[in-house]
């Protein structure tokens, strides 16, 4: 899938070979004035003057770029040393997306091989049962999380009335609710590449493996898992990355003790309080982390695509 | 393959963590939903079933702000979809019916750019964007901002149709003189149809779900129904915002399910 889904698969024919550039043409005008010209008119702006009332003035500076990694006193004289602040946001962002793809990972692995491993005519049905909610729009699936996570709400009467607990659990407004609500967000992203590559799997593998007295441990440890790891790899970028930076769960979920990159920036463009220079820079940042893990992503599965093929 | 107790594939446990993953998936949305139904002005207690809170969202205080919010998502929605599925069919031919070509590499790293960047990333970017260039931000700035990243959620079921499609049919057409023209129009269009509703339906709702962006391009004064949505909810969530949450989650589903079943449907045979 890999090294043919980078390249947008092979051309089927080349029937409309004269016509390509006149087909091409809306898609590359649309995108490359609205996408690619807007990220990178971001760049600039990252090196520009703020303008106090949002916006910036056209002089070239570091500022935004040296706000975020320096700390020059109150005064704004001193040397620099290192400002913790920002690199703390980002820390925890890592961080909270990074659990958001563990707990991932720990339900949608048994899910994907479940559904894998089911009579091939029912296997459509089981996948689309868990893309379904990926299409109902995220602000409703976080608020609904919100709700149900509440101090009065579902969950806490649901294990109160079971005698689990005697007193409401606080969920809403920790760390806790903001790494369940990103896993919410973007499980079937977890569970879907590695349904696919289990599903590709040669059970005849681990048949071999039991006949020569492996256990079921071993075998899914041993055979299993190397066979599917791209699919679990990608699976934990799908997460990770839409969870890097994210904006309505820690919002909604987190209050504002749990700041994520998200609400870093969304704050630097609303009102007029707002850095314009300095939310540009923290999303060049964000974006590069971003470009850099998918980067490596796909050398890696390009790599593996080799050793299979 | 089965072998009873030495079934190699099955493993105890994995079945109850499906059920379990349904459950985290459906239990908010199922909650959400009958919870709209409720007929009380807390959303803490429950007094039985009414549609009063359906009828709040049409007829109540804020029935004017949402009945404009709605107007704006469909309306950027339905155009929005319909001008990335165009813009996406003509660049799927090109990609798979074009044979190799130079650019074809970049063109494909392009047109899933809005897939790899961070949607919070785009937002402000499209906000530097129009900024820069002095547009004023409004209804026209949120449209531009919807059919240039809806156009990877268009494209991918586009070009996986027209992979599946052999081109032995249009070559047939053409060997009986048809134009080129006519054999797209008239043999490859039909076929791609069901990827291509798959692409507009998916567009369409990509579209009528976004926050991110439609929250930093929307000009002062303009709302979608998300970002009306989350206005009220940062005053806490309300029984109304309930019921329109329900009917937006009832249109997603509905489409979804339309989609699933069009691109099932194999034309080809």
């Amino acid at each position: 899938m890999a090294a043919g889904a980078a390249s947008g698969g092979s051309a089927k024919s080349d029937t409309y070979a004269d016509a390509r550039t006149w087909l091409l043409l809306p898609a590359w005008a649309v995108l490359g004035i609205f996408i690619l010209t807007p990220v990178l008119m971001m760049l600039v702006y990252s090196f520009l003057t703020k303008e106090f009332r949002g916006g910036v003035i056209w002089e070239l500076s570091f500022a935004a770029y040296d706000q975020f990694f320096c700390s020059r006193g109150l005064f704004g004289d001193e040397p620099c040393t290192v400002e913790w602040t920002y690199i703390n946001i980002f820390w925890r962002s890592i961080w909270q997306a990074g659990a958001a793809t563990l707990l991932s990972l720990v339900i949608g692995f048994p899910t994907a091989y479940f559904i894998a491993t089911r009579p091939e005519s029912v296997r459509p049905v089981w996948v689309f049962l868990i893309t379904i909610p990926y299409w109902v729009n995220l602000l409703i699936r976080t608020v609904s999380m919100k709700f149900m996570l509440r101090d009065q709400g579902p969950l806490n009467d649901f294990l109160i009335s079971t005698g689990l607990i005697d007193s409401p659990i606080h969920i809403v407004n920790t760390n806790f609710a903001v790494q369940l609500g990103l896993f919410y967000s973007y499980l079937p992203f977890m569970v879907l590449p590695i349904y696919a590559s289990v599903e590709r799997y040669n059970f005849n593998l681990s048949e071999a493996a039991a006949d020569l007295y492996a256990s079921k441990m071993t075998t899914l440890r041993r055979i299993l898992l190397p066979a599917v790891k791209p699919g679990v790899i990608a699976g934990c970028i799908l997460v990770f990355v839409p969870s890097l930076g994210s904006f309505l769960a820690p919002d909604l979920l987190g209050g504002a003790k749990n700041f994520m990159i998200g609400s870093l920036i969304e704050e630097q463009f609303k009102g007029n309080a707002g850095n314009w220079p300095f939310g540009a820079a923290a999303s060049m940042i964000l974006l590069s982390m971003v470009l850099v893990i998918l980067m490596i992503f796909a050398r890696q599965q390009a790599k593996a695509e080799k050793g299979a093929g | 393959m089965a072998r009873g107790k030495y079934d190699i594939k099955a493993f105890p446990g994995f079945l109850p963590m499906t059920i379990l993953c349904l459950v985290i998936l459906y239990a908010p949305l199922a909650v959400v939903t009958i919870y709209s139904l409720n007929d009380s002005n807390s959303i803490t207690n429950w007094e039985g079933v009414s549609f009063r809170w359906y009828a709040d969202v049409f007829t109540g205080p804020e029935s004017e702000k949402f009945k404009i919010a709605a107007w704006n998502s469909f309306t950027i929605a339905i155009i929005a979809a319909t001008v990335s599925t165009t813009i996406a069919t003509l660049a799927a031919t090109a990609m798979v019916r074009g044979g190799r070509f130079k650019l074809r590499t970049v063109s494909f790293g392009l047109i899933s750019l809005p897939l790899m960047v961070p949607e919070i990333v785009t937002a402000v970017a499209t906000l530097i964007f129009f900024n820069s260039i002095g547009f004023t931000r409004g209804y026209l700035t949120i449209l531009v901002a919807h059919i240039a990243f809806c156009i990877p959620f268009a494209y991918m079921p586009i070009s996986a149709r027209m992979q599946g499609i052999e081109d032995t049919y249009e070559q047939a057409a053409m060997d009986l003189y048809a134009t080129k023209r006519q054999a797209f129009t008239k043999i490859l269009m039909p076929l791609m149809l069901p990827g291509i509703i798959s692409g507009y339906i998916l567009a369409f709702i990509i579209s009528l779900d976004d926050f991110i962006i439609t929250n930093f391009v929307k000009g002062a004064g303009v709302e979608t129904l998300p970002t009306a949505i989350f206005g009220s909810v940062k005053q806490g969530i309300k029984p109304n915002i309930m019921a329109i949450s329900t009917m937006l989650l009832a249109v997603s589903i509905i489409m979804v399910t339309i989609s699933y079943f069009v691109s099932k449907s194999d034309n080809t045979k």
